[in-house]
């Protein structure tokens, strides 16, 4: 795990590096990329929308009881796709996110097969 | 009239709940971390809040992303911690205060925000944790609490500016409530930590410091950082310092800080604890 001892980065009040209005700015750009930072904004939702479905619906032991008894069939009753299937199946927490997971429900899912957010950290780095 | 005696920023990180289930907490990798606790409920005993108006972040137990606030108001007779899915045992129903939830509505809007107001609302480990923390004994808590949802699920996040004037919004809504009741705001979450991409672990124990610094006795100086600057900085989550700075803008008075502390790693964040009396100017009648 990494542990930055780092000192402050030199921020700069936002719309300040390029002269615009920060209103203009933030319209022009969905957020500026973070190296190893994946945002969950609105296209990634939309991409995952049936994904993260599925994960929120585990909140209910008889749904998690459902998934692990058939997970084909859990799978198919909320619409994932070939992509999300196959991430579900293989526990991978990249391509989980990479088929549109948001990690708050992904935790769901890692917890009802057993995984904590070690070693969800443990598979990205 | 209400009055406000202070605030409380704590971390929420899930695995205190699994330590507080199996009674770790002087275990040698928990026992500096639950150290920390006894001062502040030292204070809690001194000045007796009545209520806690509690701002937090939900992670996916009452709002789903069909239906996402940006900012929400409990307004129900209670609330329910209930199943979030990972095997922390839940922790039971806080009793709410619906009159003093809709004054708060009432003011915020007539402020022009837009938050939603939730008369069923479950909370999340978020608003649970740090209630057990802070009153880990049974019938010590507040007779009431107040829940106000951030969102930090979904971007667009709303910004730290404009959590902070939610705050202050938030502190005169509670100065304004017409009965005598004692008002203690948390703020909950953090500090610096992402869970996930390449940067999974990241921790950034300077910023975090300059952060408990600037809370104290210059927090607007933290408004100036927008929600991809919080990313950058202190990792995807780390922007639940956002729960910080509207808890501490929620100060109506002059500050003292109490007590605070910082520890790294709980799980994989940095757990922060930042506590501050607040203390109104006299009102002449």
């Amino acid at each position: 795990m990494r542990n930055d001892m780092e000192t402050p980065s030199p921020i700069t009040p936002a719309g300040a590096r390029d002269g615009l209005p920060a209103a203009r700015r933030h319209a022009l750009s969905r957020g500026r990329l973070v190296e190893g930072t994946p945002i969950f904004d609105g296209e990634r939702a939309r991409r995952g929308y049936a994904l993260n479905r599925l994960c929120f619906s585990l909140n209910q032991r008889e749904n998690r009881d459902a998934l692990l008894r058939d997970e084909d069939a859990y799978c198919r009753q909320y619409g994932l796709n070939n992509e999300q299937r196959e991430a579900v199946g293989s526990r991978n927490v990249e391509a989980l996110l990479r088929a549109g997971g948001n990690i708050c429900y992904l935790a769901k899912l890692a917890g009802c097969f057993g995984m904590n957010v070690q070693d969800i950290g443990a598979q990205l780095v | 009239m209400a009055t406000i005696v202070g605030c409380i920023c704590t971390s929420h990180i899930p695995a205190i709940g699994g330590a507080l289930a199996k009674g770790l907490e002087s275990e040698p990798y928990w026992q500096p971390f639950f150290d920390c606790f006894p001062p502040v409920r030292a204070w809690l005993d001194r000045v007796q809040p009545d209520v806690a108006v509690v701002f937090y972040n939900d992670h996916g137990l009452n709002f789903f992303l069909d239906n996402m606030p940006t900012f929400a108001v409990g307004a129900a007779e209670e609330y329910l911690n209930a199943d979030e899915g990972w095997g922390i045992p839940p922790l039971g129903l806080y009793p709410g205060d619906p009159k003093l939830s809709w004054h708060v509505m009432q003011s915020l809007v007539s402020e022009e925000f837009d938050p939603a107001s939730c008369q069923r609302m479950l909370v999340d480990h978020a608003f649970a944790i740090p209630m057990q923390l802070l009153w880990p004994d049974k019938g010590s808590g507040p007779r009431a609490s107040v829940p106000i949802a951030i969102n930090t699920v979904q971007h667009p996040l709303p910004s730290p500016r404009r959590c902070y004037k939610l705050g202050q919004a938030v502190g005169r809504a509670i100065a304004s409530y017409p009965e005598d009741l004692k008002v203690v705001v948390v703020g909950t979450g953090g500090l610096s930590h992402q869970l996930e991409g390449a940067r999974a672990g990241h921790i950034n124990k300077a910023f975090d410091l300059l952060c408990m610094s600037k809370l104290v006795d210059d927090p607007t100086a933290l408004i100036r950082y927008s929600i991809d600057d919080l990313v950058e900085t202190k990792g995807s989550q780390g922007v639940e310092l956002i729960m910080w700075i509207a808890a501490r803008a929620a100060m109506t008075g002059s500050v003292t800080k109490i007590h605070s502390n910082y520890h790294i790693p709980i799980s994989n964040t940095a757990a922060g604890l930042l506590v501050l009396e607040n203390r109104d100017p006299p009102q002449f009648m």
